[in-house]
């Protein structure tokens, strides 16, 4: 049940149109009012669709089975799993996340992703897709409990999952439904055990489902922490509100735009709303203050 | 000599803070025991060498003993059955015991001066203390750990000890909150990074408070210093508040 990878041009090209054809309808009129902004780039919206950058899927279309039997292909179900091997010494962990940690340094050192074996040269990465981790499906009672029974499995098997991959030529994703976590605690350590982490956060069932601010968009895309490995610096982006939309064919993330207030009664409580809204904010400008105390013009 | 330095980061990365005082102690000529929780051996190795130090060389003339945490854990869980004369660090990990015991008698034999050692000081830097926590040592556990290691190499040996914490405002962490607010007590100076608290800047990444903490027995006024800072690919500059590069 994936979505069809599109592997042929004719999208992107219309993509491509599509954007030709925009930018042809802009004058460059020269601004008289707000001439100061005569000289910044436009803002865009969604990357340029020149730069080719990753992988672009049809999300109404299945992937092709031939497609994925091509590939080698590993899968972990729990409930199909062998006990756990009590050979093995004592893990101190929750069994599933044991099980899990144990098939994944299988498959990498007899695949060969660790550089164990010099015979055995991995022409690729070793892609590692963990699904609702935290979840009662694994087990775990840290989504459905306020004060879980073992609430550091958890924390305990992030750690050996970085070990194991900083060993190794693999990289890992992983979701988890933060929204089920009842003890902020621990999602405050799962974040400092990661290296990038991306928060998703939907608008159905939200009150922002009706605010007008978003009404282009299904949800917002909050960026927590990005990697900051093997060097002092880290290539934080100018843009910190990015919101996502689920097209019919496209999932696509945007940067978000405050719509310009054009009301004719700006009464006070409106105001509020939009500084609420607005907390997560900056221009691309500059920096705007986005604490507790907000800057009314 | 002698004083425990704690380093604290808020909304922001204080690593930076870490690869600092690990290229100064080297380059000064002490002996160093990195206890490095959160990252790989080549992580430190290639900033280490932006910053003019090499780890690899340290490590081969003994000047730097380096516990990779990550390796050492993964050698615990799936390695062979260990000797008995030689535990791992982390053996709290296996859940046969539940005090940094094994972690200590590491930090203490690696820092004992051996015959023909010629080094200055010795001195202890772990990244990060936070980690043991999310790993399963309590609080009371970790913070015994770090006393007997300032007994030992603050008081025995004269050296110093830096140690690296994180910590959110309004966190709900309260076993973290609980071990970062008694080692701050403890602490001779205090290293404390945090994120703008107006938000996201291109040109000033952050600010630190430094507290020095003039006496601990007498309640004299710690004295308080705040810079504003950015970081660069191979160094980080400080300058007074609201004086960055990009205002002037």
């Amino acid at each position: 049940e994936l979505p069809a990878p599109l592997l042929d041009d004719s999208y992107r090209k219309e993509l491509g149109d599509e954007a030709a054809a925009v930018k042809s309808e802009d004058f460059q009129d020269s601004m008289k009012i707000a001439w100061r902004y005569q000289n910044l780039p436009k803002m865009e919206t969604s990357p340029t669709t020149y730069t080719k950058f990753g992988h672009y899927y049809d999300v109404s279309k299945k992937m092709s089975p031939e497609l994925c039997q091509s590939v080698k292909l590993h899968s972990f179900y729990l409930p199909e799993e062998l006990p756990f091997e009590p050979k093995m010494k004592t893990w101190n962990m929750n069994s599933g996340y044991a099980r899990l940690l144990q098939s994944i340094q299988r498959i990498i050192s007899q695949e060969g992703f660790d550089g164990s074996d010099p015979q055995k040269k991995p022409r690729n990465v070793l892609r590692i897709g963990i699904q609702s981790l935290g979840s009662i499906l694994w087990g775990d009672d840290v989504c459905c409990s306020d004060a879980p029974e073992d609430p550091q499995s958890l924390t305990k098997f992030l750690y050996v999952l970085r070990g194991l991959l900083r060993k190794s030529l693999s990289a890992c994703i992983i979701t988890v439904p933060a929204h089920l976590i009842q003890n902020k605690a621990i999602m405050e350590r799962v974040t400092n055990l990661s290296d990038m982490v991306v928060g998703l956060e939907s608008f159905i069932g939200s009150e922002r489902e009706t605010n007008p601010l978003y009404k282009d968009y299904h949800g917002l895309v909050h960026v927590h922490q990005i990697p900051r490995l093997n060097s002092l610096i880290c290539d934080v982006s100018d843009t910190k509100d990015l919101a996502f939309r689920l097209k019919r064919k496209q999932f696509t993330i945007e940067r978000l735009h405050l719509p310009p207030d054009l009301s004719d009664t700006v009464s006070r409580a409106s105001k509020q709303d939009l500084a609420g809204s607005a907390k997560l904010l900056s221009s691309g400008c500059g920096a705007m203050a986005i604490g507790k105390k907000h800057l009314d013009f | 000599q002698g004083k425990f330095t704690l380093l604290r980061d808020t909304r922001t990365d204080g690593s930076f803070l870490v690869h600092h005082f690990l290229s100064f102690y080297l380059r000064a000529g002490c002996k160093v025991c990195f206890v490095a929780l959160l990252q790989s051996f080549s992580h430190y190795s290639i900033v280490a060498q932006k910053l003019g130090v090499s780890l690899a060389a340290a490590k081969e003339r003994g000047q730097l003993v380096f516990l990779e945490g990550l390796k050492s854990c993964l050698d615990l869980l799936f390695g062979e059955e260990e000797q008995p004369g030689q535990p791992s660090p982390l053996q709290f990990l296996s859940g046969s015991s539940c005090d940094l015991r094994a972690l200590f008698d590491f930090v203490r034999v690696s820092l004992s001066a051996a015959a023909g050692d010629s080094w200055k000081g010795p001195m202890l830097l772990v990244d990060d203390l936070s980690v043991l926590l999310s790993l399963g040592a309590a609080p009371v556990a970790v913070l015994d750990f770090i006393h007997y290691c300032r007994a030992c190499v603050c008081c025995q040996l004269k050296g110093n000890v830096v140690v690296l914490v994180h910590s959110n405002e309004d966190s709900e962490d309260e076993e973290n909150e609980l071990l970062v607010n008694s080692l701050c007590h403890h602490s001779d100076l205090i290293l404390w990074a945090e994120g703008l608290a107006t938000g996201f800047c291109k040109d000033v990444h952050g600010q630190i408070k430094i507290i020095k903490r003039l006496s601990l027995r007498q309640a004299e006024q710690d004295v308080v210093q705040i810079y504003q800072y950015k970081i660069q690919d191979r160094n980080v500059t400080f300058f007074a508040r609201g004086l960055s590069a990009a205002v002037l």
